[in-house]
């Protein structure tokens, strides 16, 4: 059994906890360089704004309805992540983070409980904890467990948690929704389903896999089996989100030295960083944690993660070695016999957002020149060097940065 | 940041040294000492003079536990009209917000009271060498 537990509008929950004037304004944050909309609260999608719109077209909701704007503040929803994730794992037997604020936690030991209830354990103690509010989804399989989840946030009525176990719900709510909204089904698959006149998720519940192997791919066919209750894809199976890379694994043997805790490391920001390249994007901060586990029998248990930031986007490599590097400096601690350690990479830009950037990274290499000279040529729009357009040339444009209220000592809150 | 500081477990013989006096057993950790709930415990910094009769002075370090149910008697920061306030936590017989500090009066709290607690205050961290010398 699975579950999904993921966070409600979780940059603007992050921002709101620690401005509780904000507590019901609209709240919205942008991307990197305050381009777009990357995240809303409930009272900011109440209003209409959608998800992704350029910050620029919506300036007079902005002003009309006083919607609060923040700039993405990573050194902040990094460190709430790792507070949920780790509030949420101290409670079950295994958990596998999916993206900054969501995560698949095994269930199958927890058959004891009611699930529903346990479900309701897991959100009132993240509440408790962390202030974050989130919704949970279960079900025997991961992407029955997304749907779970979806159906948690769409009807209040649920209290936040709901329980697929059961196959007659199951097919309920498989009858309500477009087949869009399942897990893995994007916009071409969409169209191609559609066109053969499977529109709800029941409709393509009850499709023959035979066809869907036949005629699309044996991965749409496993997506069938899961909707369908077989349980195909395990616990860290999962191909990584757009918005962060994980990469992470539990060691055969306990890591005690440095060198070799550096070495894993290494190995995954190899990883990390060949992935982005692969999904052709640029990243800029970098999160490590390295941890002795929750149910070890050890005396000593610590765990621990920190972040840093590039000034500018990189997909390189050594960038991220150095970075990786420096932060198990910080966090080193000798002594505890660690079980696991990971990477994590976020503030994705994609190509064509990396003009700020030529001047300061140091030599512009004739790729990113021949990929300017493509840009410009096309005629949709024209990019230019940072220093050419009056600003400095490395610095990101925050202008609505919050204080790092979790991670630096000078920004923390203030009660009087 | 943990900064190891050995701990003696002997006490210091005088005369003849004891065979186990340099035996270093193991280390004092002030982050395990005020942190019991590490995802749950928050930093804030206090402000104001309304808690110097229990200690808090502006600019002290507050060790706030989320996973603590505030109860009467405990000493919490909660937010009350959009701030962050630290006050003890009274439950009877009124429900209130106690100052330590004769120049403030207790803040009484309603159902309508636009109030949450965001955590317990377990430990104030003070650094006695930056205080007001009066």
């Amino acid at each position: 059994m699975f579950g999904l537990c993921d966070c409600n509008n979780f940059y603007a929950s992050c921002e709101k906890l620690f401005k509780p004037a904000l507590a019901n304004r609209p709240v919205i944050v942008l991307s990197n360089n305050d381009g777009c909309v990357v995240a809303r609260s409930r009272e900011a999608k109440q209003l209409g704004i959608k998800m992704g719109v350029p910050a620029f077209q919506i300036q007079n909701e902005i002003r009309k309805h006083r919607i609060e704007v923040f700039s993405s503040n990573y050194a902040l929803y990094g460190d709430m992540s790792a507070r949920v994730m780790s509030t949420i794992r101290d409670m079950v037997p295994a958990l596998e983070v999916y993206s900054i604020d969501e995560c698949f936690v095994d269930l199958s030991g927890c058959g004891r409980f009611d699930l529903t209830e346990f479900g309701k354990d897991i959100k009132s103690r993240v509440a408790q904890y962390t202030g974050i509010a989130i919704c949970v989804g279960i079900a025997p399989t991961k992407t029955l467990a997304k749907l779970a989840n979806f159906a948690a946030k769409k009807w209040s009525a649920t209290g936040g948690v709901v329980d697929l176990s059961d196959s007659v719900r199951q097919r309920k709510l498989l009858s309500l929704i477009p087949v869009d909204e399942i897990w893995g089904i994007g916009r071409q698959l969409t169209k191609r389903l559609n066109d053969i006149g499977i529109k709800s998720g029941l409709d393509f519940a009850d499709t023959p896999a035979k066809l869907l192997r036949q005629q699309f791919s044996v991965v749409l066919e496993r997506t069938h089996r899961e909707i369908n209750g077989e349980s195909c894809i395990e616990l860290e199976d999962a191909p990584p989100t757009k918005k962060q890379i994980v990469c992470s694994r539990a060691f055969g043997e306990r890591v005690t030295i440095k060198r070799d805790m550096n070495l894993a490391l290494a190995e995954h920001v190899s990883r990390a960083c060949k992935k982005l390249r692969q999904e052709k994007q640029k990243a800029r901060v970098i999160s490590i944690f390295i941890t002795t586990g929750h149910f070890s029998n050890d005396p000593v248990k610590y765990s621990q993660n920190r972040s840093a930031e590039l000034t500018y986007p990189s997909d390189d490599t050594r960038d991220f070695l150095h970075l990786a590097s420096l932060l198990l400096d910080a966090i080193w601690l000798d002594g505890p016999r660690y079980a696991k350690c990971g990477v994590m990479l976020m503030d994705f830009y994609d190509q064509s957002v990396v003009q700020g950037d030529l001047f300061a990274a140091a030599p512009v290499s004739n790729q990113l020149m021949s990929l300017v000279d493509r840009i410009n040529s096309t005629g949709s729009g024209q990019i230019s060097f940072a220093s050419a357009i009056g600003s400095s040339s490395h610095a990101m444009r925050r202008e609505r940065l919050s204080p790092a209220y979790t991670t630096k000592l000078s920004e923390l809150p203030i009660a009087k | 940041m943990q900064i190891p500081i050995p701990l003696f477990s002997d006490t210091v013989a005088a005369g003849f040294p004891s065979p186990a006096q340099d035996y270093i057993e193991q280390n004092i950790d002030l982050n395990s000492l005020c942190i019991r709930h590490p995802a749950a415990t928050f930093f804030v910094r206090a402000g104001g003079d309304s808690m110097i009769d229990i200690g808090i002075h502006s600019g002290d370090l507050l060790v706030v536990d989320r996973s603590i149910v505030a109860t009467h008697g405990e000493v919490i920061v909660a937010s009350l009209d959009g701030e962050f306030t630290v006050k003890e936590l009274c439950i009877r017989p009124t429900t209130q917000l106690l100052p330590y500090n004769s120049k403030y009066a207790p803040i009484p709290l309603s159902d309508n009271s636009d109030f949450q607690v965001f955590g317990v205050v377990v430990h104030v961290i003070k650094n006695l060498r930056n205080r007001q010398v009066g």
